[in-house]
């Protein structure tokens, strides 16, 4: 801590509450290191149905599984890799005071976003075409693969994964606009980008679930 | 009603201010009532978060006053479901009333939100929590989190009790979406407070405030937030479930769609187990608190009872299974599930033991906050011993689902938090409000409340062991006489309470005002380096930490020579 002493006493960024930018900065990165310990046990929950389910039911989840396409799946992971490395290579700028270069990677990781939904959500559509609704409302039209009523328990759950993941992307998305409109203002230096490197840190997080979410539902027959 | 409990603060500000002359403090430096609902400070979010509470806590005991006025008719021949006082509907309604407003918007924010919010700061001598702003905000998410699950009762009739299990919450007519959305929200304000609570032990501790400088107290907090934020999330993720069930029919709890309602169980008390945690160890933390200042000794096992709250909160997240001994859990699970619960009882008795070595040859005075201590420790060694019970595999599957579980449950939530809540606000009632309050008054309130909460409850015990189940509106006449005087009870223990509230109220409106900064001789930075009342940013200058918390030099020492 002590080594950051030159800053100066009063910073425009630094809150009454905290001595320097430095123990400021160290709280915003571990009040979100402990939000995502927070956002892993939500999904972690998630994770424990999809597992009891399989146990419970695995032709089922087979015959479930049957009807997903691992290639848009596959895209969206590359997609959102690719956003994970832009969203870090937009932190990297604003720590180098590289204003342009901040403002052009918080667009790209934004785009990659966007895309995303756009897939899963056509995908959406498409199950919604067979007649997979989810729940109580699944009534698989006549020429659909699977007939089987109780595969409603598959598609239920992975609505419910996709949409709290998809939430999560809206989520990520809200705070990329926010931190946009920040960054245009000039407001990230070498000195003041914890709110940036916390978005960063969210949206990896986003990546990670998905990484997990990809091979439970598409992949691991 | 919410406008009311939000106007509190505005009153207790203009009464407090204007009797004070010593300058300006965190109560005075602002006015006005927008002042209150948008402040950052976190003493007067504490002082909002305590007048909500409160209010909670009175319409829930109106609640529970309600529910033992039934129960206290005698069985009528050849009833029917409307033959009684209130119909048997409407006393389902009125237990998840009481229940889920009690666990949810009482028990778990009360010793965290608004004592918490207090000290925590003053104790490690920090201006204020890591992140004001966000204290706020989980300020005001509370109070929406708590309007909905208010309106589910007054508009939609809950009916599943406070533990939503499936799969009568998917099935019933009531307003279970409304309701656990309700708890949804609230779970974001408990963890948003534990995060910024963890963050501000780790970094906001005063130059020398080692973490073996902290005050127990702060470890608890700490101890209680870890638990907070790592449970809540699994608490949300299964009310989304219990939504989607309802809503979409997903098949997931409920067995008619091909789930199961065992692993809502298992969910629910992945979370509510260790809350019943976050509930407790707030309460701990105050009692060595109160202890080690009003008896003026050092605390026995400084580093025994700090471990010992991670210890609890640690064993606490793998004991969940205890919740479903008869739920047709495997017999493997069952027994390594009631082991853990007792190994759970190892570091809250290190606790206990260390507060009463603590005691020995200490110089204790009698005052309020010591006889709460008192309280607390007599009916929590209760709450505690019959836990064991509950845990052992054998002895549950008779008492399971009975009275014994309502009085266990009772003496440690309600004799154990609620009653160290109390005797914490009367301990730092000068700190917070700069006023003396009546301290004859305190103690017979002590009184009253001691011996109601046992006529209240003790019954239980013994009625649950013959046998009479929990939430029922009617039984057996066999039970009649121990009903009447659980009835009788809850009457002196509403006594009780009313008098520590009109003692409260008494000194905010004519009591008189505080002159020393440290009226206990306390040794933790809160009373040491602030003043009568603290101003708005804390401190005048940066305190440093040079001792330990309990280092009292007026130790009135045995005269006898020669070690211990």
């Amino acid at each position: 801590m002590s080594a950051h002493n030159h800053e100066g006493e009063h910073s425009k960024f630094l809150a009454h509450h905290f001595k320097s930018m430095s123990q400021q900065t160290a709280a915003g990165k571990l009040g979100m290191w402990i939000f995502m310990a927070q956002e892993l046990l939500f999904f972690s929950g998630l994770f424990c149905a999809y597992g009891f389910m399989r146990f419970m039911y695995p032709d089922m989840v087979t015959q479930g599984q049957s009807s997903m396409d691992w290639r848009l799946g596959g895209i969206n992971s590359v997609i959102l890799l690719v956003s994970s490395l832009t969203m870090s290579l937009c932190v990297r700028s604003a720590r180098s005071n590289n204003k342009a270069g901040t403002v052009k990677f918080l667009v790209a990781t934004m785009i990659c976003g966007l895309l995303f939904l756009v897939i899963k959500g056509s995908e959406w559509g498409m199950h919604f075409h067979e007649g997979y609704f989810p729940g109580k409302f699944f009534n698989p039209v006549a020429h659909a693969e699977i007939q089987d009523p109780l595969a409603h328990i598959f598609f239920g759950l992975y609505y419910v994964m996709t949409g709290m993941h998809g939430l999560h992307i809206v989520v990520g998305l809200g705070l990329m606009t926010w931190m946009l409109v920040r960054a245009n203002r000039g407001e990230f230096s070498s000195e003041n980008y914890v709110s940036l490197e916390n978005t960063s840190l969210f949206w990896h997080l986003v990546d990670i679930v998905w990484i997990f979410l990809y091979p439970l539902l598409y992949l691991a027959k | 009603m919410e406008k009311r409990d939000m106007g509190k603060p505005v009153l207790f500000a203009d009464m407090l201010s204007s009797h004070h002359d010593t300058g300006s403090n965190y109560l005075n430096a602002k006015k006005g009532f927008l002042s209150w609902l948008f402040t950052v400070d976190h003493k007067r979010i504490g002082i909002m978060y305590f007048v909500a509470i409160s209010v909670f806590f009175l319409v829930g005991g109106f609640f529970a006053l309600l529910l033992r006025a039934e129960l206290m008719q005698e069985r009528i021949v050849n009833a029917t479901a409307n033959s009684y006082m209130i119909s048997a509907d409407h006393f389902n309604e009125a237990f998840t009333f009481h229940g889920s407003i009690m666990v949810f918007l009482v028990i778990i924010p009360s010793i965290p939100a608004t004592l918490g919010n207090f000290l925590l700061p003053l104790m490690i001598g920090a201006k204020d929590v890591a992140f004001p702003k966000l204290n706020l905000m989980s300020f005001h998410i509370y109070i929406v989190g708590a309007i909905f699950l208010v309106y589910t009762i007054a508009f939609g009739g809950l009916d599943t009790g406070w533990t939503f299990y499936t799969p009568y919450s998917t099935e019933t007519s009531t307003s279970v979406v409304a309701a656990v959305f309700g708890a949804f929200i609230l779970g974001f304000s408990s963890i948003l407070t534990g995060l910024n609570f963890i963050v501000t032990v780790h970094k906001m501790r005063a130059p020398g405030m080692t973490w073996v400088r902290m005050p127990l107290f702060v470890w608890a907090i700490y101890a209680t937030s870890v638990i907070q934020v790592l449970a809540t999330p699994v608490l949300a993720v299964t009310l989304v479930l219990v939504a989607m069930e309802r809503l979409l029919g997903i098949g997931i709890f409920d067995s008619n769609l091909g789930g199961d309602p065992v692993l809502f169980q298992n969910f629910f008390w992945f979370y509510s187990h260790p809350a019943v945690y976050i509930m407790i160890l707030p309460a701990f933390g105050v009692m060595s608190e109160l202890i080690t200042t009003h008896s003026r000794k050092s605390i026995f096992g400084y580093k025994a009872v700090a471990i010992s709250s991670i210890g609890i909160a640690v064993i606490g997240f793998f004991v969940w299974g205890h919740h479903m001994f008869t739920s047709g859990q495997s017999a493997l699970a069952t027994v390594f599930f009631s082991f853990l619960t007792y190994a759970v009882a190892v570091p809250t008795a290190i606790k206990v033991f260390s507060w009463v070595a603590t005691l020995y040859k200490g110089s204790i005075s009698f005052t309020t906050p010591m006889c709460y201590a008192f309280v607390f420790l007599f009916l929590f060694l209760i709450g505690g011993i019959t836990g064991i019970f509950l845990g052992a595999i054998s002895t549950d599957v008779h008492l399971h689902n009975t009275y014994f579980v309502v009085a266990h449950f009772h003496y440690v939530m309600m004799g154990g938090t609620l009653i160290a809540w109390i005797g914490a606000i009367y301990h730092w009632w000068p700190k917070i409000t700069g006023k003396k309050y009546s301290e004859t008054w305190g103690r017979i309130s002590s009184v009253v409340v001691f011996l109601g909460f046992n006529l209240t409850f003790f019954p239980q015990f013994i009625m649950g062991t013959r046998g009479m189940p929990r939430r029922y509106y009617d039984y057996l006449p066999e039970y009649y006489n121990f009903h009447v005087l659980s009835t009788i009870g809850s009457w002196v223990l509403a006594i009780g309470l009313f008098i520590v509230l009109f003692n409260w109220l008494h000194s905010i409106f004519f009591g008189k005002n505080e002159s020393s900064s440290n009226p206990w001789k306390a040794k933790t930075i809160e009373w040491t380096d602030t003043a009568v009342v603290p101003i708005e940013h804390n401190f005048e200058k940066q305190p440093i930490s040079t001792h330990g918390p309990y280092e009292f030099d007026e130790l009135v020492k045995p005269v006898k020579t020669g070690g211990h």
